[in-house]
């Protein structure tokens, strides 16, 4: 999930596009589009409080960056160091294995993911990127310097496929949580590579995929699961009990109520309680800021060549009240024939007392929920591609 | 060194400050590139990537010569010219 914690008194859902963002107002107006024509990855408000919109942008011909803005989105500067990775020269007397493309040098295609940091260390923030990488600004945006613990350990290689393009757009770190209660636990996920756990500031990590499903490669001859290698969508640290996960994956739905008895942390797969005439792929998992049972998904069709829309083009979201064990089809005000793709990032709550609820989708289309889900009405159309929707506070 | 003149495509307008051509000493493309981040920070990384290649849809051009060498000399009084590659949508 792009955002388990929603800024105080946010009233705005801002949609990162294909073409630009718009910020969407409690009355249902949109003004002039922020980054006019550049692709939108993400856009998200610090929650801590202190107001920074920081906004990740690619232009076709300029490359990636993050630009952030101090008065709600009215002016926007460009981050004086974005995120880059290292010349190809610094890893020349590394431990890196001879076919490790970061030797031939990796050039930062686009920022997807962004996430703030712990509440007691206001201006550091995190950025997943594409190729895979993992980046921190420690100055409220304004200069970025790669993980070296993640984006400089020989074993990233093995864990992410070489960094080879196998994910649409290329592959992707995103859902990059730190522990609400822990400021040097932190979660993030790879696609394609799996979910990785650190519990040092980021200065190492661990794959944490026990239990998850990973139908796209042969069974193990010894029986053992895959260790890494895995396809999470999106995932979330419960900000009310962060002992609990979920997430969205490639092959299913998963919640991780974490082991503290020294076990094994193992996935169980919740979405096995959805309806099987729908299956549990899709791409969002948003989850009730305050209620740890209470999360919706999106599914789509995952079937035959992954066509990734609304199940026999009946769009529907599910929401679970008791943390996975069973699932409430939410579909009224839905058009009862379309065919969404709601991407990972598209899906958002505000954080509010009363909950409310949108999505975007591939098409255009923002819908919107004021009771949690048990309907949804139109809030805009005729949209660019929506790449991601959040919530924020503009005044 | 020589005396060079950058001419920038409008879509670095926002880097330069609106001005069309930034007047650099250098003595070869790739160091006017980075005459001209020194006077306008951020413009060099939106041309030329983090492993100094020139970026896939961004052209440069010494005279009418396409450029992708960075480390191709110049002369004085040469014009370099920095523009947007033909695509999009």
């Amino acid at each position: 999930m792009t955002q388990p914690v929603a800024p105080v008194g946010a009233n705005t859902w801002i949609l990162g596009t294909r073409k630009g963002a718009w910020a969407l107002n409690p009355s249902g107006q949109m003004g002039e589009p922020w980054f006019f024509g550049a692709q939108v990855h993400h856009v998200l408000q610090d929650p801590r409080g202190g107001a920074t919109l920081l906004a990740a942008v690619r232009t076709g011909h300029l490359g990636p960056t993050v630009y952030r803005s101090k008065d709600g989105g009215r002016t926007w500067k460009e981050a004086e160091k974005p995120p880059r990775f290292r010349a190809k020269e610094e890893y020349e007397n590394s431990s890196l294995s001879a076919d490790d493309p970061r030797r031939q040098g990796l050039v930062l295609d686009h920022v997807f993911f962004l996430a703030p940091g712990h509440s007691s260390q206001p201006g550091v923030w995190f950025a997943g990127v594409s190729p895979i990488g993992l980046f921190k600004s420690e100055d409220d945006g304004v200069t970025w310097e790669g993980v070296s613990g993640f984006n400089d350990s020989p074993i990233l290689a093995k864990w992410c496929y070489n960094f080879a393009p196998g994910t649409p757009d290329g592959p992707k770190c995103h859902s990059v949580q730190v522990d609400p209660t822990n400021p040097r636990r932190m979660l993030l996920g790879l696609s394609g590579g799996g979910l990785f756990l650190s519990e040092d500031l980021g200065g190492s990590w661990r794959p944490v995929n026990g239990g998850v499903a990973m139908d796209f490669a042969p069974p193990k001859e010894d029986g053992t699961d895959y260790e890494y290698g895995h396809d999470p969508h999106d995932a979330v640290i419960h900000p009310v009990n962060p002992r609990r996960w979920y997430h969205q994956n490639h092959c299913g739905i998963y919640r991780l109520d974490w082991n503290d008895n020294g076990g094994e942390q193992r996935w169980k797969r919740i979405g096995n309680n959805m309806p099987k005439d729908v299956g549990d792929i899709g791409f969002p998992m948003t989850c009730h800021p305050r209620d740890d049972k209470t999360v919706w998904v999106v599914p789509m069709d995952g079937g035959t060549v992954w066509p990734r829309t609304s199940v026999n083009g009946k769009p529907a979201v599910f929401r679970t009240r008791d943390a996975g064990e069973s699932w409430q089809r939410l579909d009224r005000g839905l058009p009862s024939r379309a065919w969404h793709t709601v991407l990972r990032q598209a899906m958002a709550h505000n954080g509010g007392t009363s909950l409310e609820l949108a999505f975007g989708t591939t098409s255009g289309e923002v819908w919107g929920s004021t009771d949690e889900g048990d309907s949804w009405t139109s809030l805009a159309t005729g949209l660019p591609k929506i790449m991601s929707l959040t919530a924020a506070r503009l005044d | 060194m020589a005396a060079v003149r950058v001419r920038v495509a409008p879509l670095l307008y926002a880097y330069t400050g609106g001005l069309k051509t930034v007047e650099v000493e250098a003595a070869s493309v790739g160091g006017a590139i980075a005459a001209v981040d020194h006077r306008f920070p951020g413009v060099a990384f939106r041309v030329v990537d983090e492993q100094g290649g020139v970026r896939p849809h961004m052209n440069i051009f010494l005279g009418e010569q396409s450029v992708r060498d960075l480390d191709t000399p110049v002369f004085a009084g040469a014009e370099i010219y920095i523009v947007g590659a033909l695509s999009g949508g």
